[in-house]
Order: C-alpha cells, then structure tokens, then sequence
C-alpha cells in the first residue's frame, strides 16, 4: 500500500521486492471492511502446508525479494508461523507480521523474536471499547492495548494501523495519544479502500469530507508536536482526490502476494478481476509465475492502457491507478481507474459518496465478515455497484 | 567557526534501530530495510554509514573515508559531513548523546 509521506518511488528493475504471504484466511474477528475475498469461507482446507510456504520462501529470495509480510487472515492461526519466520529470517528477508493481535500471547513473542522477527503491525479501530468490540465483533480491545504494549515490552519496531471509516474517524486525537502512550513508532491512519467488504459495506462506511479535512488537520498538528518521536502516516481515500494512488507501483512491478491455496497475485485483492487466471505455486515456479504468468504480464507497463491513460502525460506517476478498482466499478480492468477525475466513470465516485452521506437515506446495518456472510454474499453480485 | 567544526568533528552517530542495514547480492548494493520500505543505497552512502557504529567520531570517520579514497581530503571531508546531516534528516541514523 503506498503511504503518504513515505512513498519511495522504487523500481524494482523487474524484482518483486516485496513478498506477502496470506498464511490463512481464517480469523477470530469480523470486520465488515475486510480486505478478504468475499467468498474466502469453506478455503481453510486448502491452505499450502509448511514445506510449500517454505519453498515460496526460498524461491522468493532468489528472485530478489528483500520485505516479507506475514498476514491473512489472521496468521497466528498457524502454528507454523515461528517456523516460517525462522526460516524467512535465515534466507536474509526483512520479516513484518501483520497481525490483529488475538493470539498474541509472551510465549508467541518470545518465539517469534528468538526466530529473528523485525517488526510487527499490529490493528487497531478506535480508542473505545465498546465501539472496538462492536466493529470487529469481539471483545479485541482490551487485549489488543495490552498485546501492544508487550509489543513494545518485547523491543520490536511497531506499526499501529488504524482502518479509517466513518465510525472512528473523529477519534483521531484519542487514538494518537493511545499510540503515544504505548510507544509505537509509526502511526498510520489507512483509510479503508473500498473492495470486497469494505465495498459491500461502503455507504455505511465512508466518511465525508468534513471529517478527513479535520482529521488531516489533527495529524498535522501531532506531527509538529511530536517530531522524531513518532512516524505518522495518513492515507487519504482516493473517492476524494482528484487522481489514483499509484496502486502497488504498478501491476506486477514490485508485490508479490501469494494467498492462502498459494495462488500468486499481484496485489491482495486482484482476485476480485474476474476472468483472470491466478496459478498457483503448487503447480508453477514462482520465478515463472513473476515473469510469464499472463496475469502478471496483462498489466504490466502501459501496453495495456486505454484512453484517457494511454496519452495522459501523469501514466508514469500513478500507472493509471488501481486495476480491481476500475474492473469494481467499471466492469473493465483496463481502464482508467474511475477515482481519477480524467475518467469518463468518474461519477462513479462522486455519485457513490453522495449516496453514502445522502439526507434520509435507509441505513443498513453492517454486513459482518463471517462464514454465513460469505457463503451468503457469493451467491448474490452487492446490489449498488 | 573553528569551535563548531571541531564539535561537529566529535559528534558520533549510530543507526536508527529501527532500521536494518546490510548488504544485499541482488542489488549489488547496501540496503536499508525498515517496517515496510526499503532504501536503496549508493556506494558512498553505504560506506559512510556502516562507520556509523555509535563509537567512531565524525572526524574519524572522515580519516578512514580519505584513505580509502587519497587524492582530495577537502572534498571527502565536506562529503561526509553533508551526507551525516542528510541521513540524520532522514532519521536513518541518530547522533550518539
Ligand atoms: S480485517 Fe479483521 S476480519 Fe479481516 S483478516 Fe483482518 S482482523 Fe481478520
Ligand atoms: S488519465 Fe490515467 S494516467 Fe492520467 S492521471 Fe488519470 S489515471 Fe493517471
């Protein structure tokens, strides 16, 4: 994801350099904005045992990966994951676990630092209790406040994300002064994207544009304040900018994701690109998957670009923006990410927010990310697309 | 002028903690890694900051710089400590108490 402020323009010079693994998409927690397949449910089973996470490992280094994710899901769910950060740790990765923190115990991070992990992020939804357990439908907070501190405690480099929506978005001086509080040294407000649930979810949840203005404002004010003490990050929604992020710096550029079953993607969410095939390690090399796979070269460079993009002189900034967004909303992941306002679908956007804040409009209740949920949420298209 | 000179010439530095530096084959290059982001570095910026151990002054960090590279102390010297105040800008490394 790229983040504001911190954004380093690499070119990869054809390496995927950073490797996320989804260990699992299992998860103890419900949130309705999970970046998850909508039809994640019934997966479990299917997941890459050990040796074949091991073998990823192995072959991501040789073809020049240097991050390592760890995530999911929730990836504490396999008890294998010491191991695989060992063995990520001995192959020369920099290892990031991305974890809500249910399962976190100082047994788990005592091991997990013997193995050689570097940093740990760690989610969080608001400064309330109630407000936290009610959006991720657990009781998380308190165990999570206390997992960050052990955190700390344990001496590992900490990343607190906060998904920003429209329910948590003016707690923003609270949240930082919990981050302040626990020590963590970067801070990031990640406002939602809207994709499987998030976008399920979206008139619920987006915020509007008073709230980020304000929120922008508050974050500004505590990074004057707090200066080298604490990184803070704050990614705007792109529903409310002018152009795309430049999303993964471009389609198989850098990121490599492999998901659960071990097919390999070049994003997180590139499964939503229906008619695209995703092949997965047990059957390929991962060294075929980066360079031939047809996915991974559908949308590289800007070969594949229609107008406006194709002769737009900002293609080499942002590449265009995200592809499952325009296929999301435009049925067509070759064009123009409709958030870009060069976009002939960019009332797309603008429509969808003033939906989403319209006077009197029906509120729906949240549509929680459970199995139930996404055996039944796959049968049926999200209506309002 | 002098008197700031040499304290700048006391001064040791260390790596941020936060950051991982070591060098990497496959970009035939040292790198930095950090949570989530990885900072390709040049060959000078490599060598000047594997000096910065915590214990090695500036100044001394300057004098291995001029023997490796003999021909142009002045231009080595302003070299390092240009790059020292650049990387401490970045938070890449930290100036020892
Ligand atoms: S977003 Fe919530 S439900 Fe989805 S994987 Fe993360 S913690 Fe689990
Ligand atoms: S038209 Fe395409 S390339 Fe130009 S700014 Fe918009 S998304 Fe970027």
């Amino acid at each position: 994801m790229p983040k504001d402020g911190s954004v380093v323009r690499l070119d990869g010079e054809g390496k995927p350099l950073w490797l996320v693994l989804e260990l699992t998409y299992r998860c103890p927690l419900k949130c309705p904005w999970c970046s998850n397949p909508v039809d994640y449910a019934g997966d479990g089973r299917n997941e890459l045992d050990t040796a074949e996470w091991k073998g990823v490992l192995r072959e991501g280094r040789e073809l020049g990966a240097l991050q390592l994710g760890f995530t999911g899901g929730e990836p504490l769910l396999r008890d294998d994951l010491e191991e695989l950060v060992a063995e990520a740790h001995r192959l020369g990765y920099y290892t990031n676990l991305i974890t809500s923190g249910i399962g976190l115990t100082e047994a788990r991070l005592a091991a997990l630092k013997a193995a050689g992990l570097n940093q740990i992020q760690l989610s969080l939804q608001s400064s309330n209790r109630t407000l936290t357990d009610t959006l991720v439908g657990a009781r998380a907070f308190d165990l999570k406040v206390k997992v960050a501190h052990l955190i700390k405690a344990f001496g590992f480099p900490m990343v607190l994300n906060v998904p920003v929506f429209r329910q948590n978005i003016d707690q923003v001086n609270e949240i930082l002064a919990l981050a302040e509080d626990i020590g963590v040294d970067y801070l990031e407000f990640a406002n939602i994207q809207y994709y499987n649930w998030a976008l399920i979810n979206r008139d619920e949840l987006m915020p509007t544009r008073t709230q980020i203005e304000a929120a922008e404002l508050a974050v500004q004010a505590a990074r004057e304040r707090l200066g080298e003490r604490m990184t803070i990050y704050f990614v705007i929604p792109d529903y409310y900018e002018e152009r795309p992020k430049a999303c993964m710096n471009g389609w198989g550029a850098i990121h490599l994701t492999i998901a659960p079953d071990g097919a390999a993607m070049p994003c997180q969410e590139a499964r939503t690109i229906t008619g695209l095939e995703f092949p997965s390690v047990r059957e390929k090399s991962l060294a075929w998957l980066w360079n031939e796979s047809p996915t991974f070269r559908k949308f590289r460079g800007d070969e594949w670009m229609n107008e406006p993009c194709r002769s737009c002189s900002e293609k080499e900034e942002d590449f265009g923006g995200c592809r499952c967004q325009a296929f999301l909303l435009t049925g067509d992941a070759g064009n123009t990410d409709p958030a870009c306002a060069r976009s002939p679908h960019h009332h797309l956007i603008s429509e969808a927010v003033a939906r989403a804040h319209e006077p009197g409009r029906t509120i729906h209740p949240l549509v929680m990310r459970t199995d139930a949920n996404s055996r039944a949420q796959s049968q049926v298209e999200p209506d309002h697309v | 002028m002098d008197d700031i000179a040499a304290a700048a010439g006391r001064a040791r530095y260390a790596l941020n903690p936060m950051y991982l530096f070591r060098w990497e084959a496959t970009q035939d290059a040292h790198v930095l890694l950090y949570p989530e982001g990885i900072v390709k570095l040049n060959r000078t910026a490599g060598e000047i900051i594997e000096l910065c151990d915590g214990c090695r002054t500036a100044a001394g960090m300057v004098e291995a710089l001029q023997q490796r590279y003999p021909g142009d102390d002045g231009r080595v010297a302003e070299g390092v400590y240009k790059s020292l105040e650049v990387f401490r800008a970045k938070g890449w490394i930290r100036r020892q108490a």
